[in-house]
């Protein structure tokens, strides 16, 4: 396998942008991709599109003809990459593996999500085929449900307070503001999320990342190319995916997803890392729990201990371990099969310390991206 | 509205039908291949239907709209608790708790198997019954 660094990045603001396509957000991600990379469209060899459902939130599938028609490239191979709201991290993966093998020398690699056409109810209803379509969302669990059920476990198993929850919420507002393209750049308090309507209890609305558009998209170079186009590639140290049940009810232990503890066990193994190694980390916080359960599952913190981690604020910037400096999908957005992606560049312009009042002046960043409630994990380590 | 999508859940979604393998493993609803031991050729297995609440929650959101005409049941009765039930035979399973308050409800609560409406699919379609639980 060859060594693969990114090379350049791009992404729209994250928000509900009415005025925009599902093509569009694409479109206008990849071409701010391979401005920001220095590069040509005939340098490109091979897309790669992380999406979760354009079909069900946009009537619109074959993706993978469409990003490459739009975007201006004459047949050259695009692939379409699905894994729920681990779409963008899956196709990441996938397009790291392509340019590691020697496939292709350059990938542009995207994810995009147009979720606002539709109202409250359809989306809610595309969300939860995340889940088992006839044993858990036709029952009637919604999606915000089957996490709710993982937040009620833990805190009557570890005594966890929905105010710890909350914390998560308020962390990752606090960091948005200085995010140029996050969907919420302003404060909440710990009183406005407990206040907040509930939507599945535990969990409330401001326990919930919001309904985004968006896209995001990065170029990826084996070592010799990119080595001659950047002066500050950013290197895949590690690249893990693993599977967990798709149901929650079948897991043995339903507070650990064990994608998320085999994903990231190969990508430490390959980067030859641990986790005090890391600088910061991105982690798929679509709702306040999903941060805590991240934390224990991938090391950072022992079983049940997540709560007073972020209570102590070891998770904000300045603190012993970064979480979620872009606001994460709580306050950045969540475009889902963009998130994966917009992840990933959170991670570049830290290590390059492009991220402005957000630095963390991290050396080595972590990426942890999920689909459905843990039925896919995606965790990549980049270095400079 | 195609029947069959509904019609083969039946043996499932009525009478709790999973399957068993001959090494003795339990599976809700019934799998084609064995989750221990990775055998084939699994036979029918029905469950009792009494088990113990392991967590829940209370649905305040539903993914159909209450007022629409299809709808998944459920949704008329928000809220509405959804809970995860280990059965006393050890297999696990999603399912709506009925007939308890929602703020009665309880982690470790005993429950049992209850047959009921669970969609219908607008003034001509297709009404789907199948398994939810209440208190014991």
């Amino acid at each position: 396998m060859r060594k693969v660094a990114i090379i350049g990045v791009g992404m729209t603001p994250f928000g509900q942008l009415w005025d925009r396509s599902l093509i569009s957000l694409a479109v206008e991600a990849g071409a701010k991709a391979i401005h920001d990379a220095g590069i040509t469209h005939k340098d490109v060899g091979v897309l790669y599109g992380g999406t979760m459902s354009s079909g069900l939130f946009s009537g619109q599938e074959h993706l993978a003809s469409m990003f490459a028609d739009h975007s201006g490239f004459d047949h050259i191979p695009s692939v379409r990459v699905e894994a729920a709201c681990a779409s963008g991290g899956l196709a990441l993966r996938q397009a790291y593996i392509d340019v590691a093998s020697g496939a292709h020398d350059i990938a542009v690699v995207g994810g995009v999500e147009k979720m606002t056409d539709l109202g409250i109810y359809p989306v809610t209803k595309v969300l939860s085929t995340a889940a088992d379509a006839e044993r858990e969302s036709s029952l009637g669990v919604t999606f915000p449900g089957i996490y709710a059920m993982m937040a009620r476990l833990h805190m009557h198993k570890y005594h966890t307070t929905e105010e710890q929850l909350a914390m998560v919420a308020v962390k990752n507002h606090a960091h948005a503001i200085h995010n140029p393209h996050a969907q919420f750049r302003r404060a909440i308090t710990v009183d406005q999320v407990m206040g907040s309507v509930k939507i599945a209890d535990p969990l409330k609305l401001l326990d919930a990342s919001p309904v985004s558009d968006g896209g995001a998209a990065l170029v990826l170079a084996d070592e010799k190319t990119a080595r001659s186009q950047s002066d500050t590639p950013v290197w895949i140290a590690g690249s893990g995916h693993a599977t967990d049940t798709i149901a929650l009810h079948d897991r043995e232990d339903m507070l650990s997803m064990r994608s998320t503890v085999y994903a990231a066990r190969d990508a430490f193994r390959q980067a030859g890392l641990s986790p005090k190694d890391i600088g910061m980390a991105e982690l798929h916080d679509c709702f306040t729990i999903a941060e805590l359960l991240a934390l224990e599952d991938l090391g950072f913190v022992d079983r049940g201990a997540s709560g007073s981690f972020i209570e102590q604020g070891q998770a904000h910037i300045g603190g012993s371990l970064p979480i979620n400096p872009s606001g994460g999908l709580k306050a950045k957005g969540h475009p889902v099969g963009a998130s994966g992606i917009a992840q990933a560049i959170e991670s570049v312009l830290q290590l390059r310390g492009d991220a402005g009042l957000r630095n963390t002046g991290a050396e080595i960043a972590l990426t942890q991206n999920v689909g459905g409630s843990g039925g896919t994990a995606v965790v990549h380590i980049f270095r400079r | 509205m195609a029947v069959p999508k509904f019609w083969r859940q039946i043996p499932a979604l009525y009478n709790l039908e999973g399957s068993v393998c001959g090494c003795g493993a339990l599976a809700f609803p019934p799998r084609e291949v064995c989750p221990k031991c990775h055998a084939v050729g699994l036979k029918p297995h029905r469950f009792r239907g009494k088990g113990t609440v392991e967590t829940f929650t209370i649905i305040r959101t539903p993914t159909t709209d209450p007022e629409g005409e299809n709808i998944e049941v459920p949704a008329r009765s928000i809220p509405y608790v959804m809970g995860i039930i280990r059965l006393e035979e050890g297999p696990r399973l999603t399912a709506q708790i009925v007939d308890a308050r929602p703020e009665d409800v309880r982690i470790g609560d005993r429950v049992e198997l209850v047959f009921r409406k669970l969609l219908e699919k607008g003034p001509k379609g297709v009404i789907q019954y199948g398994y939810k639980f209440r208190p014991v």
